[in-house]
């Protein structure tokens, strides 16, 4: 376990315009199923009361779709401003342990690099480029790249939604709804390392399905995660 | 209905500080271990976090899912061990999902 971590470790990663190139390449296919999102999330905006411009502003600067999908259905005048940024954070807290996971792939990159690559981080490009660093990709321009791509297909979405919306289909319909479900599954089956990973996965699962139902938003994902962390940590002191 | 180009100071503002807390989140995990002490245990705690992501991320959805859900999961996961590419197992995915939503 702690010998492939070595291996990250004594190998610099590259930030170059083929990572950048590969990233979108590879992006492109889940972006699209993300703008499936950005479809829903258009329309919601326009009739919560937000124009196309400010919808694409949205889409452009946040770049969550849960948090801004969950933030226009609370959209009220007077804006409920507080409720809005709390939920944001809450909604977005996740993002914190992607962020952790990212940390070993990143941590030779400048910091302008770094920093300016987290921006586009969104769940379907984190879970493309842990796959793509698993598996001896040594240029995190890649993560960069999905994400950019993601970002620019994010808002292209938004605003077709919010212009066309009711001339849209709902895009559960085509099953998009599979596509991020689908890509961690995928990831998963490239971390499963045999007996060492029973517990601290079922300690996920378990801890996710039941925060799920008794927590609001996206709380299931932080609980579940930390769960599995927890095990794992527990494992290696036994 | 508002004009398309319309934007509101206020609105303007609030988004923005939507995008401050966003960024806030995915930069901050990232920065904080950074400056954590890499122990042992810190080392083997990040080593199981991205499979614990993904773990917790799909539970839910598949104990809240039915027959389409089930055997797309069982195909992707298939899918993705045979052949490795992650576009055939998501392609696969959503293909058995969409088919047994239609025939269920």
């Amino acid at each position: 376990m702690s010998k492939r971590r070595r291996e990250i470790d004594s190998e610099r990663m590259a930030f170059s315009g083929v990572g950048l190139r590969a990233g979108i390449i590879a992006g492109t296919p889940v972006a699209v199923g993300v703008a499936g999102y950005g479809l829903v999330f258009g329309i919601i905006a326009d009739r919560a009361g937000l124009s196309v411009a400010e919808a694409a502003l949205m889409s452009a600067t946040v770049l969550a779709g849960a948090a801004q999908l969950i933030a226009v259905e609370l959209w009220t005048e007077p804006l409920p401003v507080v409720a809005l940024l709390t939920t944001t954070a809450v909604v977005n807290l996740r993002y914190l342990l992607l962020g952790a996971a990212l940390q070993p792939w990143l941590r030779s990159l400048s910091p302008l690099a770094t920093y300016t690559s987290v921006f586009f981080v969104a769940d379907e490009n984190w879970a493309l480029s842990i796959e793509a660093f698993r598996n001896g990709r040594r240029d995190a321009a890649f993560l960069l790249g999905s994400g950019i791509v993601l970002w620019l297909l994010w808002i292209v979405a938004t605003v077709v939604g919010a212009t066309a919306g009711e001339f849209i289909e709902s895009p559960t319909r085509f099953g998009i709804d599979f596509v991020l479900p689908a890509l961690f599954l995928t990831l998963a089956v490239g971390f499963w390392e045999g007996r060492q990973s029973v517990l601290p996965w079922a300690g996920a699962a378990g801890v996710g399905i039941a925060a799920e139902v008794f927590l609001p938003g996206k709380w299931y994902i932080i609980c579940g995660a930390l769960a599995g962390v927890v095990v794992a940590v527990v494992m290696r002191d036994a | 209905m508002r004009e398309a180009v319309v934007l509101d100071p206020t609105v303007v503002g609030v988004i923005l500080a939507m995008a401050v807390v966003t960024y806030a989140t995915k930069a901050g995990g990232l920065w904080l271990v950074g400056r954590v002490d890499r122990s042992n245990r810190v080392e083997a705690g990040l080593d199981a976090l991205p499979g614990a992501v993904a773990v917790a991320f799909v539970a839910p959805v598949l104990a809240d899912g039915g027959v389409p859900e089930w055997s797309a999961a069982a195909a992707t996961v298939v899918v993705a061990k045979r052949t490795g590419n992650l576009l055939a197992s998501l392609t696969v995915g959503v293909a058995v999902v969409l088919a047994v939503r239609t025939l269920v």
